[in-house]
C-alpha cells in the first residue's frame, strides 16, 4: 500500500478499467451465447444466458459505487475524471447489452416452441456483425486506442443496413402469410435488439474517444436505421 | 465475482476501516470547558489502530480541542477543564497515575505551523530520545536520528547537512522534520493538527503520502480543514460541529452518504 | 463613440483625484513632522554633546612643570635608617620650596613674590611626587634629581585659555609676574602639556590638578557587580515563575501591577529604603558598594523582570508546544528552548537596567556613598564613591578647574554607558536566532 500515489488515483483507475473489461467480457459471452442459442434452437443455453444477467447487473452496481467513491474521495481531475465518467457510462451501456441479450434469449425460448424457420439465419449474420463491433470497441477501450473506436463507430451503418433489409424481409413474409406474424414479430424484436446492441457498441466507441481525446467525435453519427420512417405498403401488384 | 473484487479492493486505501482493526483510543462522554464556555459536548469517538482518523468541521467546532485532549495538551491551558473518559489501550489517560509528560511520549503531536527548534536538524530529532533517555549512547542516538529521518522521508534531502539549523529548511521539509522529531520518541499514536495548512500543494502531497505510509505502524489522528485531504488520507472521518461530534463513520460512507443533514451540508459546501 | 474617452467612475472622477491628492498631502505633512522631530532631538543631543565635550576634553591634557630638586638626607632620613616609614614622613615640602626658589632666585627674597611663585606649582602634587620618587628609589637620597610635577590648576587653566588675561590683574586668578614666570618656563622647555594620567589613576582630591576618578570607577564597578549578582538571577527567576508557572489569579495580577509600579518609583525612595533597612536595621557598613549595589539591585529588579517577561512572551508558543509535544516537562521546555530564545532580550533588558543603575545618584546619596574617598576601595564593604556621585561632587566645587573635570567625568561615565550598550547590541546579534 505504501506505493499508493496520494494525488493520482492510478491504482483505483486500473481496478476500474479491469472491472469494465470483465463486464465487457461477460456482455460479450452473453451476446455470443444468446445468438448461438437462437441459431441452434438451444433452450438450455438460452436459459443460462437469462440466469447469468444478474452478474452483469451486480457488476454495474459495483462500478457505480466505485465511481462515486472515487469521485468523492480521490477527486480525479482531467483525464482521470474523464476515465471515471467513461467507466460509469460504459458500464451502463454494457448492462443494457446484457439486458438485450437476455431479451433475445427469452424470445428464443418462445421461438423454440414453434416450428424452425429459415429466416433466423439472416439474424445470424447481423448478430456476428454486432458481436465483432462489441469485441472491437472493448479492445479499443482496454488498449486505449481511440482510432479503433472511431472505426467501430463508422461501421455501425452496416448493422443498420442489415437490420433494414431484415425488416423488409420479415414484412414481406408477414404479408405473404399472416400466420407467421406472431413468429416474425419475435424475430423482428430480436433483430431490433441486436441492432440496439450495435448502437450501444457505437455509444461505447464515442465514450472511449471522448475519454482519450477530451472531445466528442465531431461528425454526425451515421444513421442507417430507416425503418422508423419506412412506410408499410403492400406490394403494388397485390393491392389492386 | 464479488469476492474477487474485494480481494483487489483490500490492497487499496478506499476510505474504509478494516473490521479486524483494534480500537487504540476510546473516548466516551468527553466534555471540555474553557472557563465558563463549554467547547466539547459529550464526545464519543473510537480511534482505530493502524488507520488514519480524520476530524473535520468548520472553524471553532472543537476538533482541534478534542485532538489536544488526547495527549493532554489542554493541561497547559489554565482555564481548560476536561471531563469524561479517554482510554489509550484501555487505560484512562486522565487517571491520577498517568503522567502527562509520559503520555505525550506515547502520543506524539505534529502542529499546524512547522515548529522545528532553532537548533540543528540532528538536535531536533535527537531531542526527544535524549530527554526520555531512550538511546544508550551516541551510536544508538545516531541510529534513531537516521531511522526517524528515513521514516519521515527526509533523510535523502538532509543527510549531508545534519548540522545545519532546522529552521533553514523549506516549509514542507520543516514539517517532515517535525514528524521525524515525533517519531524519534517511538510513540504509539501520532496526532496531527492541520499539518499541511501552512504548506504548498506539492509539500502537502508529500506529507499526505507520508501519513499513508506511517499508518502501517502508527495510529494516526488528523485534524484538517481540507475535506479533500480527509478524503484522501483517512479511513475514518469524524465530523464536529459546535463542539458536538455530529457523525462518525468510514470515510467512504461519510463522503458519499452522510446520515446527518449537518454533515451533508458541510461536505457539500452548504455552510462552514 | 470616441475611443479615447475615459470612463468616469468612482475612482476616476476629478473628485477622486482631489481625494487622492489630499491623501498624499497628509502623508507628506506627516513625514515632514516626523523629520522635524528627529532633527530637534538630534540637535538637542548634539548641543549637549558639544557642550560636554567642549568643556571636558581639555581635562584630558594637563600641564606639568620640571623641577630640579636636591634630595637632602637631612630632611628625609636624618638618622640614615633607610626605613620607608621614616622616609614617608620626610619634609618634602621644604625640598620642593628649595627647588623652586633655586629656579627663580629673584623671587626668593620677597615674601609676596615667594607666595605667588609657589602658586605656579602644585604644592601638594610636588610633595607627593617627591615622596613617591624617594620611596621608589631610596638609593637616590642625597642626589639632585629632575622631576615633572603638575602645574597648579590656575596656571593650567590659564594656559588652556580659560582666563581672560586682558582684565586688570586684581580681577584675575593669575598675576602678571606669574604669567612672566610661566612664559619663561615655557621658553626654556621646563613646562609642557601631556596626557592627564592623574584623572584616571588618582582618587578624589581637594586640588583639582590631583583629582581623579579611580575610586569612583572602582566603587561603581563593585556596586554594579553586587547589583548584577543580586538582580539578574532573582529577576530572571521571578519573571520565569510569574510568566510560566504562576496561576493567573487576582493575587498574581496584584503582584504584576506592583512590579510595574515599582519600575516607576523615584530612585530616591529606594535610597531611603536602603537607609532604613540595610543600614539602620541590618547594620550594614555605610558608604559601602555592597549596600549601594543592593539598593541599585532593588531598582533594577523591575526592569529585568519586565524585560524578561516580555522576551519570554515573545518566544512563539509553537516552540513550547513542540517541546511539550515530544514529552518534555515544563521546566525542560523552558530551560532547553524558551530561555535560550529569550536570552538576547533578557540580556538587553539587564544591561539597560544596569546602565540605568550605573547612572543613578540619588539612592547612593542616601546611603552615604557620597563620601570624600581618597583610597581606591579594596572590597565591597570599604567606603567608596561612584561615578555619578563623583560628577555631582565635582560640579559642586568652586574652583574653575573643576568645571572641565566635571565634564571629563561625565565623558568617562558616558563612555562606560556606551560600552555597556555596545555589549548589549553585540549580545543581541550574537544570540539572536530565527524561529
Amino acid at each position: 500500500m505504501a506505493e499508493t500515489n496520494i494525488r493520482a488515483p492510478v491504482a483505483e483507475l486500473e481496478d476500474l478499467t479491469a472491472k469494465i473489461a470483465r463486464m465487457g467480457g461477460l456482455a460479450e459471452s452473453q451476446l455470443t451465447d444468446c445468438l448461438e442459442a437462437a441459431l441452434r434452437r438451444d433452450s438450455d443455453l438460452a436459459q443460462k444466458v437469462i440466469s447469468r444477467d444478474v452478474a452483469i447487473d451486480a457488476l454495474e452496481q459495483e462500478v457505480e459505487e466505485d465511481c462515486v467513491r472515487l469521485l468523492a474521495l480521490r477527486h480525479p481531475m482531467a483525464g482521470d475524471l474523464r476515465a471515471v465518467v467513461a467507466a460509469m457510462k460504459i458500464s451502463i451501456d454494457l448492462e443494457r447489452i446484457g439486458d438485450l441479450s437476455k431479451n433475445v434469449s427469452k424470445r428464443t425460448l418462445v421461438l423454440n416452441r414453434e416450428e424452425p424457420v429459415k429466416l433466423i439465419q439472416g439474424l445470424g449474420r447481423m448478430g456476428r456483425q454486432a458481436l465483432a463491433q462489441l469485441k472491437e470497441v472493448l479492445d479499443a477501450y482496454s488498449l486505449g486506442e481511440p482510432d479503433r473506436a472511431v472505426a467501430v463507430w463508422r461501421r455501425d451503418e452496416e448493422i443498420d443496413e442489415l437490420y433494414n433489409s431484415l425488416f423488409r424481409e420479415f414484412l414481406t413474409y408477414m404479408m405473404e402469410d399472416p400466420r407467421t406474424i406472431g413468429l416474425c414479430t419475435h424475430l423482428l424484436f430480436i433483430a431490433k435488439n441486436i441492432e440496439r446492441i450495435g448502437d450501444h457498441a457505437t455509444n461505447i466507441a464515442e465514450i472511449v474517444y471522448f475519454c482519450h481525446k477530451g472531445r466528442h467525435i465531431s461528425e454526425a453519427r451515421p444513421k442507417g436505421d430507416v425503418t422508423s420512417v419506412m412506410r408499410i405498403e403492400s406490394e403494388p401488384g397485390e393491392s389492386s | 465475482m464479488s469476492e474477487q473484487a474485494e480481494g483487489v479492493r483490500m490492497s487499496r486505501p478506499v476510505g474504509r476501516v478494516d473490521e479486524r482493526a483494534s480500537v487504540k483510543i476510546a473516548a466516551r462522554g468527553v466534555n471540555l470547558w474553557y472557563g465558563d464556555k463549554q467547547a466539547l459536548f459529550s464526545v464519543d469517538l473510537d480511534i482505530p489502530d493502524n488507520h488514519v482518523t480524520a476530524m473535520i468541521g468548520p472553524s471553532g467546532c472543537g476538533k482541534s480541542t478534542f485532538l489536544r485532549c488526547l495527549n493532554r495538551m489542554n493541561d497547559t491551558i489554565d482555564s481548560a477543564r476536561v471531563q469524561g473518559d479517554i482510554r489509550l489501550d484501555g487505560q484512562d489517560i486522565y487517571a491520577k497515575s498517568i503522567d502527562p509528560v509520559q503520555l505525550r511520549a506515547r502520543v506524539g503531536m505534529v502542529f499546524q505551523k512547522p515548529n522545528p527548534f532553532p537548533k540543528s536538524i540532528y538536535e531536533n530529532v535527537a531531542y526527544g530520545p535524549r530527554i526520555h533517555g531512550i538511546a544508550a549512547g551516541k551510536k544508538a542516538l545516531d541510529e534513531i536520528v537516521v531511522t526517524s529521518l528515513k521514516k519521515a522521508g527526509l533523510w535523502d534531502e538532509v543527510k549531508d547537512r545534519l548540522d545545519e539549523p532546522g529552521t533553514g529548511l523549506s516549509g514542507g521539509q520543516q514539517q517532515r522534520l517535525c514528524i521525524a522529531r515525533a517519531i524519534a520518541v517511538n510513540p504509539e499514536v501520532i496526532l496531527m493538527d492541520e499539518p499541511c495548512s501552512a504548506l504548498d500543494p506539492i509539500a502537502t502531497d508529500r506529507i499526505e503520502q507520508l501519513i499513508l505510509e506511517l499508518k502501517e505502524n502508527y495510529c494516526i489522528a488528523i485534524v484538517t480543514h481540507s475535506m479533500s485531504q480527509a478524503a484522501r488520507v483517512s479511513q475514518r472521518t469524524a465530523f464536529f460541529h459546535l463542539g458536538v461530534l455530529v457523525e462518525m463513520g468510514d470515510t467512504a460512507d461519510i463522503f458519499t452518504n452522510p446520515q446527518d443533514p449537518r454533515t451533508q451540508d458541510y461536505i457539500t459546501g452548504r455552510f462552514g | 463613440m470616441a475611443s479615447t474617452e475615459v470612463k468616469t467612475g468612482i475612482h476616476t472622477s476629478p473628485e477622486a483625484a482631489r481625494r487622492l491628492a489630499r491623501r498624499y498631502r497628509q502623508e507628506a505633512f506627516f513625514q515632514f513632522m516626523g523629520l522635524i522631530a528627529i532633527v530637534l532631538a538630534l540637535s538637542a543631543l548634539a548641543w549637549l554633546m558639544a557642550s560636554i565635550f567642549g568643556t571636558g576634553l581639555s581635562a584630558f591634557r594637563q600641564h606639568e612643570v620640571q623641577i630640579t630638586a636636591s634630595l637632602d638626607p637631612e630632611l628625609i632620613d636624618p638618622e640614615r635608617t633607610g626605613d620607608p616609614e621614616v622616609m614617608r614622613r620626610g619634609d618634602y615640602r621644604t625640598i620642593l620650596q628649595r627647588a623652586i626658589y633655586d629656579r627663580f632666585p629673584e623671587a626668593a627674597d620677597d615674601r609676596k613674590l615667594r607666595l605667588q611663585l609657589m602658586e605656579v606649582y602644585s604644592v601638594a602634587g610636588g610633595t607627593g611626587f617627591l615622596r613617591d620618587f624617594v620611596l621608589d628609589n631610596p638609593g637616590r637620597v642625597g642626589d639632585t634629581v629632575t622631576l615633572w610635577i603638575p602645574a597648579s590648576d590656575d596656571v593650567d587653566q590659564m594656559l588652556k585659555g580659560k582666563f581672560d588675561l586682558d582684565v586688570p590683574q586684581e580681577l584675575r586668578k593669575v598675576t602678571d609676574v606669574q604669567i612672566a614666570w610661566v612664559r619663561e618656563l615655557q621658553a626654556s622647555g621646563e613646562l609642557r602639556a601631556s596626557f592627564n594620567k592623574i584623572l584616571f589613576l588618582n582618587t578624589d582630591s581637594r586640588d583639582p590638578e590631583l583629582a581623579g576618578v579611580a575610586a569612583a570607577v572602582v566603587g561603581s564597578f563593585y556596586a554594579l557587580l553586587v547589583t548584577f549578582v543580586l538582580s539578574f538571577p532573582m529577576g530572571v527567576a521571578a519573571a520565569i515563575y510569574l510568566e510560566e508557572f504562576a496561576p493567573k489569579n487576582r493575587f498574581t495580577d496584584f503582584i504584576e501591577v506592583n512590579i510595574n509600579n515599582l519600575a516607576a518609583v523615584p530612585s530616591i525612595v529606594f535610597g531611603l529604603l536602603g537607609l532604613a533597612v540595610f543600614l539602620n536595621f541590618f547594620g550594614l557598613p555605610r558608604s559601602a558598594p555592597l549596600v549601594g549595589g543592593m539598593v541599585l539591585a532593588l531598582m533594577t529588579l523591575p526592569t529585568i523582570i519586565i524585560a524578561t517577561r516580555a522576551s519570554l512572551k515573545a518566544v512563539p508558543p509553537s516552540i513550547r508546544e513542540g517541546a511539550l509535544g515530544v514529552g518534555a516537562s515544563k521546566l525542560q521546555s523552558i530551560y532547553h528552548h524558551v530561555l535560550p530564545l529569550a536570552m538576547p532580550g533578557i540580556l538587553t533588558g539587564t544591561i539597560i537596567g544596569m546602565a540605568q543603575a550605573l547612572g543613578e545618584t540619588a539612592p547612593l546619596l542616601m546611603i552615604g556613598m557620597v563620601a570624600f574617598v581618597t583610597q581606591i576601595p579594596e572590597s565591597i564593604t570599604t567606603p567608596a564613591s561612584a561615578l555619578p556621585v563623583q560628577v555631582f561632587l565635582w560640579s559642586d566645587s568652586p574652583e574653575r578647574a573643576w568645571e572641565e573635570r566635571t565634564s571629563a567625568a561625565i565623558i568617562i561615565l558616558l563612555g562606560f554607558l556606551t560600552l555597556m550598550n555596545l555589549v548589549a547590541v553585540l549580545l543581541r546579534s550574537r544570540f539572536e536566532r530565527r524561529w
